[in-house]
């Protein structure tokens, strides 16, 4: 079977130790999770996960009913990239005395809707969101302007296109857990 | 209800009396000392078996919930003392047993700082268990309590372990009981789809070669009657997985044998030959589908199972049903016509009386030469009138004991079908003797398994467990053995076993015991073991280089058993 690149959306409850719980059910499969982000959700007491990672549709499908079947877990959905919107936020430290030299930096960032969040005599913080080949496009631009000295993005942030209610309904529908899972 | 002020430890005591506890598999030590110090104030609320390891205490409360149907408790301290409860753990993960496991833990000051017998047991036991969780505040132990106990025994069962840090224990609060009766993200018995239900009835209706396996799931449901209907009124042939045997009697019309590696002839053929399979609470173990690519690719396939996530984990279906057993199967039997199905169910006994003839009367009737342990096994199944529990070890004295015994009452089968445990049968057996005194408990086990948790003769001793135990002795681990034999050119590469003097052990702690030798003997020893109403060692000396026969070699098609 074919690698895609799979987003898993994980709810479950606040509690210590959840995350390990999660990435267990990909420890025991070697399965390598590419990004994941963890944050509070919209719900109070709820907190999201969002995990992308290449696998083959037919694990991905099972670890993914795995997590779902654990007792502190509400929810969890995955999703090829055409089922979602998602992005990653990604900061460029660049040389500001690079930047004074040569005129091209600013030109790539205005170029890329980029902003600049700080700048200071030795160095500048440049913001960009976007989805991963703009982001590391962005950076191959900078790296051939030799101005980067650190470079750190995050892992995918995403919400399903298909229309659903609103989040609080659909965690707590009856069904969900059967539901969970294509 | 008014509160009182109790200690965290006396407050875990009276929280388990909530749950009806009122046996613990138990061990004291360092971090669970102020547990076993209110204990000893409550001897007559528990009976505290105290066994000799505490991987003997979880396999003794898998036995106990296993043959009770109730959740079984285990205390331990911490460190080792949870540490050697991880197999039984997982264990009772992969077998779906319901038990709750109290560890102690250092106290919440000096966590993470390797303190004396400090080890990260949530961390550890998070991929073993339903639910693991650390009490830090005693103000947490009614509800931890109630919690464990509900998620340990409803949906499908499995162990929960409670860490429990000493600062806790001791701490004094104002208690109040707690019940927990839902999870909010845990649904424990997904209702059943009524539109599956009446496809599955269609399916049914229609078949030619209806043919149902019956898998824990229907022992763990309490769903034998609702079986028993079932395949009755729409003449379903059923086959039992060996986690299952007891889920219908052996000599139900019905009833076809036992699926697997190592089980009868018809039901692996047919499982091929079949127009529709039914599953009912399995999972298509490896053990069960040989070679997963050539698994009953003829056949429709309806699932029915309590756990979302066993539909298409290793066999994909047609129909998939998540519901509980005990709701889905009255549903179904409501819905299907009446059948017979005369001539499928004959050709299972048409394939059965091949295995009969060439491999199981050699084996129960063998005549002369050493003694089998098919024999044993179906003689001790039928001196009890076919009613006892078996418990039995992992291996030879397994497989043999699970062919040959015979059932007539649920949950009546206790074996380590998805870990393979060595050592699971001796504590286990103890564990049933306990949860059902007036039912004969008979383990079979072999001299490999009997010495890995040999040191719970101390605890039969002790608790006076009317156990009765079958040695049976090859002075191999047979099952190895049996395939370097087959498939590794007979180099029995560390099989063969040098053996103490097993009566002479079973003296030392003042157990009855007998050698059986020559076949002559081996119905009076059967006799004196069952009408002696202690434990009793029945030491059966048995043929070295016997086969369990028939199989499916690994990785082979299920329809392609050989004999020999």
């Amino acid at each position: 079977m074919e690698k895609k690149l799979f987003t898993i959306i994980i709810y479950t409850e606040n509690i210590a130790g959840m995350l390990n719980q999660v990435t267990a059910e990909f420890t025991r499969r070697m399965m390598n999770i590419d990004t994941i982000t963890a944050s509070s959700s919209s719900v109070e007491g709820v907190h999201r996960y969002t995990i992308s990672l290449w696998g083959e549709e037919d694990s991905v499908q099972k670890v993914t009913k795995r997590i779902a079947k654990k007792v502190d877990v509400l929810k969890a959905d995955y999703y090829t990239d055409s089922e979602i919107f998602f992005q990653e936020v990604a900061l460029y430290k660049l040389s500001t005395p690079k930047m004074l030299e040569k005129s091209s930096i600013s030109r790539i960032i205005r170029h890329n809707n980029a902003r600049v969040i700080e700048v200071n005599a030795n160095y500048s913080v440049v913001e960009v969101t976007g989805q991963t080949d703009t982001i590391m496009a962005l950076y191959d631009e900078f790296v051939a302007q030799d101005c980067v000295l650190q470079f750190v993005k995050s892992g995918r942030v995403a919400v399903p296109r298909a229309s659903q209610a609103a989040l609080g309904e659909l965690l707590f529908d009856e069904d969900y857990k059967r539901k969970a899972v294509k | 209800m008014g509160k009182e002020r109790i200690s965290g430890s006396e407050a875990l005591l009276r929280s388990l009396i909530n749950e009806g506890v009122d046996t613990i598999f138990g061990y004291p030590g360092g971090s669970i000392m102020p547990v076993f110090d209110a204990l000893y104030d409550y001897k007559d609320k528990f009976r505290n078996v105290l066994v000799r390891h505490e991987q003997g205490a979880v396999h003794a409360a898998q036995g106990y919930a296993r043959s009770s149907g109730k959740v079984g408790l285990c205390i331990v301290t911490s460190g080792p003392g949870a540490t050697n409860t991880l197999t039984g753990i997982s264990d009772a993960m992969l077998d779906s047993t319901p038990v709750v496991v109290i560890a102690g833990q250092v106290s919440t000051a000096v966590l993470g700082t390797d303190a004396f017998q400090e080890i990260d047991f949530v961390g550890i036991t998070q991929p073993i268990t339903k639910w693991s969780y650390q009490i830090r505040r005693p103000e947490d132990i009614p509800w931890a309590v109630a919690r464990a106990f509900y998620i340990a025994g409803t949906g499908r069962p499995g162990p929960v372990v409670l860490d429990f840090n000493k600062d806790a224990q001791v701490a004094m609060f104002d208690y109040e009981p707690a019940t927990v009766d839902s999870v909010r993200s845990y649904i424990p018995y997904p209702a059943p789809s009524s539109a599956a239900i009446e496809e599955a009835a269609r399916l049914i209706n229609e078949a030619e070669r209806p043919f149902l396996l019956a898998g824990q799931g229907v022992e763990l449901g309490e769903a034998h009657e609702e079986l028993k209907a079932l395949v009755e009124k729409a003449g379903i042939p059923v086959a039992r997985t060996m986690m299952a045997l007891s889920a219908l009697p052996s000599d139900h019309p019905h009833c076809v044998g036992m699926l697997g590696m190592h089980g009868n002839y018809g039901p692996n053929v047919n499982t091929n030959k079949c127009d529709l399979l039914i599953a009912v609470g399995m999972r298509f173990s490896d053990r069960v589908t040989g070679r997963i690519s050539e698994y009953a690719r003829q056949a429709k396939i309806i699932h029915i199972d309590i756990d979302h996530a066993e539909i298409n984990k290793n066999v994909t279906v047609d129909l998939p049903i998540v519901g509980d057993c005990k709701e889905v199967l009255p549903m179904l039997t409501e819905l299907v016509r009446p059948a017979e199905h005369r001539e499928w169910i004959e050709s299972f006994r048409k394939y059965n009386s091949i295995e009969h003839e060439r491999v199981i009367a050699k084996a129960i009737n063998p005549g002369e030469g050493p003694i089998l342990m098919g024999e044993v096994a179906r003689k001790v199944s039928e001196a009890t009138g076919n009613s006892a529990i078996l418990v039995t070890d992992v291996g030879q004295n397994q497989l043999m004991s699970a062919r040959y015994f015979k059932f007539t009452q649920p949950h009546s089968i206790l074996t380590s079908g998805g870990l393979g445990t060595m050592g699971y049968g001796l504590p286990a057996a103890i564990g049933a003797k306990i949860a059902m005194p007036e039912r004969t408990v008979c383990l079979f086990t072999g001299d490999g398994g009997f010495q890995m948790n040999i040191q719970e003769l101390g605890t039969i001793m002790e608790q006076g467990a009317a156990v009765k135990m079958i040695l049976l002795n090859n002075n191999y681990l047979g099952n190895v053995r049996q395939w370097q034999e087959m498939f590794f050119n007979h180099r029995y590469s560390w099989t063969p076993m040098h053996n103490p003097d097993y009566n002479l052990i079973a003296s030392g702690y003042g157990i009855a015991s007998r050698l059986v030798v020559e076949r002559s003997e081996l119905d009076d020893a059967i006799r004196e073991m069952l009408e002696t109403p202690a434990p009793f060692l029945l030491h059966v000396a048995v043929q070295e280089e016997a086969n369990v026969m028939p199989m499916t070699p690994p990785g082979a098609p299920v329809d392609e058993m050989i004999f020999e």
